[in-house]
């Protein structure tokens, strides 16, 4: 029985999704009721996985589908992290976007589509080889765009084309870069520390190369500079669509591949002895400072966050890059901790457009008066992003310096001290605007925000305190990421 | 061998149901010659003789102009006259190849084809038939009959047409490539160079077409020239199981297409892709066919045409035959490129449409069309089946 868990859990989303993209359009309740009825069951059973690993069990299912490839699917504890955010937030997004989309149209599509993409970014979690998770990770990319363009208008259809041309491109480069590895060294299971033995040794131009292949087209998703122009763009979606974007499905698959590339597939210390480290955090280091400097000069708030995102998820790869045991606790727990705080953020930003119109900064003034629990919300994602302790932003930036000294590259320090300025510089007006200036006279339109809209932003506002308070405890994403950097740097 | 008739055989059946139930309201001319068309094609994946092969060829010819007529139009009957000079032509070439050969040789059947590479009669005999059957494939620079023909003729005819017609010719091809032996490479050569030119030309066309058929029917010179391109490549090493496999998902995929776009053009009254987004009426479930067969012709995940695609990929780079990699890749991102244009279209809303926009009710069509992509799309998950059969088909 207990076999089945990863699969039962993959069908959680997978299973829905094409019986919601056949129900008409106007069958709410029971749309609603599989939706959420699914979710919660996929909390559920991603709650019995992770006690079972914590405790030593292993999970693994395989189908061979042609000589030499099979779609494997296994739960370690990296993949459990991961599952564990998508899930939570699935629930509270598909929540969010019920009260969202309440009278728009194509609502079928939407969620069928939603569910898809869950499926995915569940399907890259648990993906226990390199071409089960490029199987995946390409259904993430198909999944994803009729979200993106969904409101349909020309814009959002440019924004589409513009994400697929980027990801396309970026899943080319994935999958040539893993066909070769394929050819090198046949089925790519990922193992801790690696799985290419003495290959690095006998070819390694060919291993470089392929490690660039790969990472570009991971980075594609991940936004990495200068692979990022798609991610701004496309914050036409709706807000529930970019709040899972940003916060669980596609950066972070993106981020998440980048982990198992280094950690998995070739090992943290070959990807050392290549040489491949230190250019790889170099550009995480530029992304970081990047995508800070750009989401200053952003009047639109989406895009402000955007670009927020391309520098924050950039932290995780650092994290990865820095080969030190310490960063990598910080990177893995800032997986989890940039996606509970970037969602806060973009539900509160989809409220304040939802309730008030306002999709600018500077149409903030004010906002804290009429909609409070939306301002609240906003404050502490936005207050944990700059890393204010004791919220979990601090919490993984910490460590993501101590990791900086450890690795001996103090200039870590010095990038996070001007990361979390710029991000001060870019929040803080935001937060200013909202609290002490007065709203202007004239009379917002003003819809009421019902309780799906205004409670999943305070649960994962709460999220944020309380991953940051009690990070010392051993189900905090912290004590669960020192498990999993145990098993690396053993 | 007989597996892979076995193979096609089934994609066959299963798209003969798929087309009894849409054509159902359909005219009584159609079904005499889509037995011929069925007919024709199991003589040909049978036969293991050059001059069966080309008396197959004579009867499946007819047939396919006759189902190409059978739209009537103007536009028809002249692609369908056309098609028959084409063909006509065709069997010529290969009629000429059979007959030097069978001089050469002394007789005609497959395994010949390692003796005749030997002489310089047998080669020019095998350089006859295989330009006969690029002239039936519909192979670049040879293509000039196909668009017109494909696109003018009734959805069900073009998925046929498209479908298999054309992969009758290109399974010809490989059954030669496998029992030709090191001895034919140079006509390799210039099958990989000509699939390399169909797969760029078919696809800068299909990405100026106007119109949604002629898309699809461009997007088959590219996609056969794909095929050649693994044909040619291939050797006698395991990469022919490559173009087998995309051979199959092609038909598939293809067949799905045609007829979702079909039904798209039946309920619209059109099929200009600029327009598709425009209009209050939603052929939903042809749309969703339309999109899974895109996926697979595109090759993405877990479509039968990826694992292809994969298969050939792997080969080619075991083979450090890096320029062919670069191709095969520059092919997929056109498709993906000419393909997303109608997809993004069929992902409509906002202002053009009113919120109440209709959907028509399911057709048969409909239910085959969407049969056919799903098949694509579960081949790839369960293409170890193939791949068995492929391996007994070897030995």
């Amino acid at each position: 029985m207990t076999e089945l868990l990863p699969l039962a859990i993959l069908m959680t989303s997978l299973g829905i999704a094409p019986l919601i993209l056949a129900m008409p359009d106007h069958w709410r309740a029971p749309r609603t009721a599989i939706n959420l009825g699914a979710a919660a069951l996929k909390v559920a059973l991603v709650a019995w996985l992770s006690v079972a690993v914590a405790g030593g069990a292993e999970f693994a299912v395989s189908v061979a589908i042609a000589p030499g490839l099979s779609l494997a699917l296994q739960a370690d504890a990296l993949a459990v992290l991961f599952l564990a955010l998508s899930a939570m937030l699935w629930l509270l997004t598909t929540l969010y976007a019920v009260g969202y989309l309440e009278t728009g149209t194509d609502r079928s599509r939407f969620f069928g589509f939603f569910s898809l993409c869950v499926a995915s970014t569940v399907g890259i979690a648990m993906a226990a080889n390199l071409f089960t998770f490029l199987v995946f990770f390409e259904l993430l990319t198909l999944a994803t765009w009729p979200l993106v363009v969904h409101r349909g208008t020309a814009e959002a259809h440019r924004a589409g084309r513009i994400y697929l041309a980027y990801t396309l491109g970026g899943g080319l480069a994935l999958t040539l870069g893993t066909v070769w590895l394929h050819a090198l060294a046949g089925e790519v299971p990922f193992m801790p520390r690696g799985v290419l033995g003495d290959l690095p040794q006998a070819e390694p131009w060919a291993l470089t190369a392929i490690f660039v292949l790969l990472i570009a087209g991971v980075g594609v998703k991940a936004a990495l500079v200068p692979l990022h122009g798609w991610l701004p763009i496309s914050m036409v979606a709706p807000a529930p669509v970019s709040a899972l974007l940003h916060a669980v499905a596609v950066v972070k698959a993106g981020a998440f591949g980048i982990m198992r590339i280094v950690y998995d597939v070739y090992g943290v210390e070959t990807v050392q002895a290549m040489g491949l480290a230190g250019p790889l955090a170099g550009l995480a280091a530029l992304t970081i400072l990047w995508g800070s400097l750009r989401a200053l000069t952003q009047d639109d708030l989406k895009k402000r966050l955007a670009y927020s995102t391309v520098s924050q998820v950039s932290y995780i790869t650092l994290g990865v890059a820095l080969i030190s045991p310490l960063a990598a606790v910080g990177g893995l727990a800032h997986l989890v901790h940039q996606g509970i705080m970037k969602i806060t953020l973009f539900l509160a930003a989809g409220n304040f457009a939802e309730g008030q119109g306002v999709k600018t900064v500077s149409g903030m003034d004010g906002m804290g008066r009429s909609m409070p629990g939306a301002r609240i919300a906003f404050t502490i994602g936005a207050l944990g992003m700059i890393g204010v302790p004791p919220l979990a932003g601090f919490v993984s930036k910490w460590y993501l310096g101590a990791g900086g000294l450890d690795a001996g590259a103090p200039a870590v320090v010095a990038l996070l001290a001007g990361s979390s300025l710029l991000n001060a510089a870019y929040f803080l007006p935001i937060l200013y605007r909202a609290w002490f200036r007065d709203p202007p006279p004239a009379p917002k339109p003003e819809r009421r925000i019902g309780w799906m809209l205004a409670l999943p932003p305070a649960a994962t506002a709460a999220l944020v305190v309380v991953a940051g308070v009690l990070a010392n405890a051993p189900f905090s994403p912290l004590g669960w990421t020192r498990f999993i950097v145990s098993l690396e740097y053993l | 061998m007989i597996a892979m008739t076995a193979m096609v055989g089934l994609g066959v059946a299963l798209y003969a149901s798929g087309r009894g139930r849409d054509r159902a309201r359909g005219r009584a001319d159609f079904w005499p010659l889509w037995l011929m068309t069925l007919g024709a094609l199991n003589a040909l994946f049978l036969s293991n003789d050059l001059f069966n092969v080309y008396v197959a060829f004579e009867i499946l010819g007819l047939a396919a102009v006759g189902l190409t007529a059978l739209a009537r139009s103007l536009a028809a009957i002249r692609a369908a006259f056309d098609y028959l000079v084409a063909g006509l032509t065709g069997s010529l070439l290969l009629l000429l190849g059979v007959a030097l050969a069978y001089a050469a040789a002394g007789r005609v059947d497959l395994d010949a084809v390692a003796e005749l590479a030997q002489t310089a009669q047998g080669r020019v005999a095998l350089r006859l038939i295989l330009s006969g059957l690029a002239v039936k494939a519909a192979l670049f620079p040879l293509h000039f009959w196909m668009p017109a023909a494909h696109s003018s003729a009734a959805p069900a005819a073009s998925a046929l047409l498209s479908a298999l017609v054309v992969k009758a010719a290109l399974y010809v091809a490989l059954r030669m490539s496998l029992e030709g032996g090191v001895a034919v490479d140079p006509l390799r050569a210039a099958l990989a160079v000509a699939g390399s030119g169909a797969m760029l030309w078919g696809a800068w066309n299909a990405l100026r077409a106007e119109r949604l058929k002629l898309l699809v029917a461009h997007s088959t010179v590219a996609q056969v020239g794909l095929i050649a391109l693994a044909l040619g490549v291939a050797g006698t090493g395991p990469l022919w199981q490559a173009a087998a496999l995309l051979m199959l998902s092609h038909a598939l995929a293809k067949a799905a297409m045609f007829l979702a776009v079909g039904r798209i053009a039946e309920e619209l009254g059109h099929d200009r892709i600029s327009g598709l987004n425009r209009e209050e009426l939603r052929p939903g479930a042809a749309e969703f066919a339309f999109a899974i067969a895109a996926i697979s012709l595109v090759g993405l995940p877990p479509t039968a045409g990826f694992i292809g695609k994969w298969v050939l990929l792997e080969g080619l780079i075991e083979d450090g035959a890096w320029h062919w990699v670069g191709l095969v890749l520059a092919g997929t991102a056109l498709s993906a490129a000419y393909l997303a244009r109608v997809v993004a279209r069929c992902l409509r809303g906002g202002p053009h449409v009113a919120p109440g926009a209709r959907r028509p009710a399911w057709r048969a069509g409909d239910v085959a069309a969407l049969g056919l992509a799903t098949a694509a799309l579960l081949l790839g998950l369960a293409s170890a089946l193939p791949f068995a059969l492929l391996e007994v088909g070897i030995a």
